[in-house]
């Protein structure tokens, strides 16, 4: 059992996203994350799942997404050498002085933005991978994380390697 | 300029259909004015239910898409059994749904239901039109999707300003492309080669068929296949009539109430030729004892049946027809396998399916009774239950498309409106609905609609006054506790007489013959009430769970 992240490019239609999702529910499947947006072909969008499973479930439920009309093509980007991100917010307790400083240094290392500066708070902005931004969280969580917001990943392949509808 | 309306209706006509099954409400009320004065044939049931079923029905006869149609909210929602049924067993159908206008969408409005949300895990596609100028793409679409591939239900949402509103009516492309939608037909050159080396090195391999081949029209190329290599045939369920019933190689029906000589031939097969099957929990038993000592090539068009139960060593993704074509074309003459073929014969003769001759009637009986009337010459359709699984294993099926049942989700009150719809496709045979007296319940409304429209189909009931097959598990596995499954009797004749249907009671087997030639002799619908021994079982049987040569209820081995 291990995450897989599946990249799934659909028609911009109405409906799409609950097929989807209610495939997964219906099939005993937790999706670990989930991002959509338009993509470079018009009329079309690109889902980002991530989803625990074993081998052969995850090859069930690629089948199963495969089938779906409005799906035009699924893969397994696990398999391969690939680029995941994902962007997380967190709102975190920082009270001047000290705690403020060490935020602010803990951020630097990690490559994050400070985006909002308040009287009590600091919101930062980070881009990782999935441990990347749990890792952040953990080290922020004893000043005391307020709010913590996260995009769910992205991901694509590296090299000239696509998942495109093939025209 | 046209209506909304006008467009749907034309459309269907342009599809080639020819008779729908509807009920009328408030939204959908352009739809049937314009339905009026047209020439499509509009059967009204008596429950949405039932048109869905009947629509099916239709659709397993001919082999062409069933059309139903249906108001918004209730009506939607009661058609939504049916739909599922025809989604388990593949079935090609277009529900037509009203739903409210447009502008009231998403408002909880009288009568609205979100159907297409509902339908989505139960539908091969489904639309929600909102926009006229789409509609005739969309029904052209519909059609495409329920017919091509594993064919499946799709259910087109219409709200009544889409039907009402005029317009200039759009074009519609001859062709319909589907970016996301490309069934494969052809199967893989070297899969089929592959296939073909395993099958002709084996001492004893099996051919599994199913409703795939139906679905494919491939009977007539399997039985070629087999007859040329010598190689048995076991049906599923919905596979019954790709291989004639006395047809030399046949072994019947498999799994938990199949012949035990053809659960035997499984469990000792060393190939098994797995053909438009989907490895159901009711064929395969426990999955690891299922063919244990064989390798499986399984065809199907359908890439995600592939390994989805049990692992495959060849998996030849294709339309049956198509594969059995390429594969027949391929074939070498090899010697029959006499050996194997001897054995099959021997457990034939000493485990044949038991009919008991008691002088008390029997279910058994009177299916054997059908089926010497018949020769295979009609449409036998089914409720579920003890029923089926009779009819299953004692009819001789001659021909497909003349066994008509709802497997997958084994829809009581299935059989009565898809009795209905098939005479429809098949107006040239008789139609026997065999029934339950607890599954006749579940539609007997639709009495009102055959004697509406004097459809000629026979009903038999099989009347035990228990719902059987909730009582034999109970028997078996719940020391006879029956809980809720004993009915009190009813006098189905006397029902059917107000229906203004003709029916007879029958309490003996010497009154079986006469009782099934008055009905085949009624030019209209009728009712024969079969008071057969109650607590009858249907054996063999395999208990959930246990291998499929585990059966109970057959001859010592």
């Amino acid at each position: 059992m291990k995450p897989h992240t599946l990249s799934i490019l659909v028609e911009n239609k109405a409906g799409v996203l609950s097929r989807v999702t209610g495939l997964f529910s219906r099939r005993g499947f937790n999706i670990e994350s989930l991002a959509v947006g338009p993509c470079e072909e018009p009329g079309m969008s690109r889902i980002t799942i991530v989803v625990i499973g074993d081998d052969e479930k995850i090859e069930q439920v690629m089948k199963q997404l495969n089938k779906l009309i409005d799906i035009i093509k699924v893969s397994d980007l696990t398999e391969n050498e690939r680029v995941e991100r994902e962007l997380a917010l967190i709102k975190v307790t920082a009270e001047q002085g000290t705690s403020r400083a060490e935020i602010m240094q803990i951020a630097s290392i990690f490559r994050a933005q400070i985006v909002d500066v308040g009287a009590k708070s600091l919101i930062l902005q980070v881009i990782g991978d999935t441990e990347k931004i749990d890792a952040l969280e953990k080290l922020l969580r004893q000043y005391g994380v307020k709010e913590f917001v996260r995009t769910g990943t992205v991901g694509i392949l590296r090299g000239s390697k696509t998942v495109t509808s093939g025209k | 300029m046209k209506t909304g309306a006008k467009i749907l209706v034309e459309s269907l006509q342009h599809e080639g259909v020819e008779t729908i099954f509807g009920y009328p409400g408030g939204v959908v009320l352009p739809i049937y004015d314009e339905l009026f004065n047209s020439s499509l044939r509009h059967i009204l049931v008596r429950h949405e239910q039932a048109a869905a079923h009947a629509a099916d029905g239709y659709a397993r006869a001919s082999g062409r898409v069933g059309v139903c149609l249906a108001t918004s909210g209730p009506g939607a929602c009661n058609l939504v059994t049916g739909i599922a049924t025809a989604y388990m067993d593949s079935v090609p159908l277009v529900a037509l749904t009203g739903q409210v206008p447009t502008n009231l969408l998403g408002n909880d409005a009288f009568q609205e239901s979100d159907i297409t949300g509902i339908t989505m895990p139960i539908t091969k596609h489904n639309y929600l039109v909102k926009d006229t100028a789409d509609l005739g793409r969309v029904v052209k679409e519909a059609f495409y999707i329920a017919g091509t591939g594993r064919p499946g239900p799709v259910l087109i949402d219409i709200p009544k300003d889409v039907s009402t509103k005029v317009i200039k009516e759009p074009t519609v492309p001859e062709k319909v492309v589907l970016r996301g939608y490309n069934p494969t037909y052809r199967g893989h050159k070297r899969q089929i080669e592959k296939a073909l080396q395993l099958i002709t090195a084996a001492e004893r391999p099996v051919i599994y068929a199913g409703g795939g081949v139906i679905l494919s029209n491939a009977s007539a190329e399997l039985v070629d296949f087999a007859t040329q290599l010598g190689i048995p045939i076991t049906t599923t369920l919905m596979g019954i009539g790709c291989i004639p019933g006395d047809h030399p190689l046949n072994l019947g029906m498999l799994g938990m109430h199949g012949t035990e000589y053809a659960n035997f031939a499984i469990t000792e097969s060393d190939v098994l030729f797995s053909i438009g099957v989907r490895f159901d929990d009711r064929v395969t038993g426990k999955t690891e004892t299922f063919a244990p000592h064989a390798k499986i090539i399984h065809i199907d068009i359908d890439p995600a049946e592939i390994g989805k139960n049990k692992r495959v060593d060849v998996p030849v993704v294709g339309d049956v027809k198509a594969v059995l074509q390429d594969m027949i074309s391929m074939l070498k003459k090899d010697g029959l396998r006499d050996a194997w073929l001897k054995k099959i014969k021997h457990w034939k003769q000493h485990h044949p399916l038991k009919c008991p001759q008691d002088g008390r009637l029997h279910p058994q009986f009177v299916i054997r009774q059908m089926s010497e009337l018949l020769g295979g010459e009609a449409i036998i359709v089914s409720e579920v239950g003890q029923n089926q699984m009779w009819t299953a294993q004692h009819y001789c099926f001659k021909n497909p498309r003349t066994w008509i049942t709802s497997g997958g989700l084994g829809t009581m009150g299935y059989g009565l409106p898809a009795a209905m719809g098939a005479h429809f496709a098949r107006s040239d045979i008789p139609v026997f609905d065999v029934a339950g007296d607890g599954s006749i319940q579940m539609n007997i409304q639709e009495f009102g609609t055959i004697s509406h429209y004097k459809i000629p189909v026979k009903i038999a009931i099989l009347n035990n006054r228990f719902l059987g097959m909730v009582r034999q598990w109970q028997e078996l596995f719940y020391d006879r506790r029956y809980s809720f499954t004993e009915l009190p009797p009813v006098e189905f004749v006397k029902i059917a007489n107000a229906y203004g249907i003709e029916g007879i009671k029958v309490e003996s087997p010497e009154d079986v013959m006469p009782a099934l030639r008055a009905a085949l002799d009624c030019d209209g619908p009728f009712v024969m009430d079969f008071r057969i021994e109650r607590e009858e079982n249907v054996f063999p049987m395999v208990p959930a769970g246990a291998a499929i040569n585990e059966m109970i209820g057959g001859h010592p081995r």
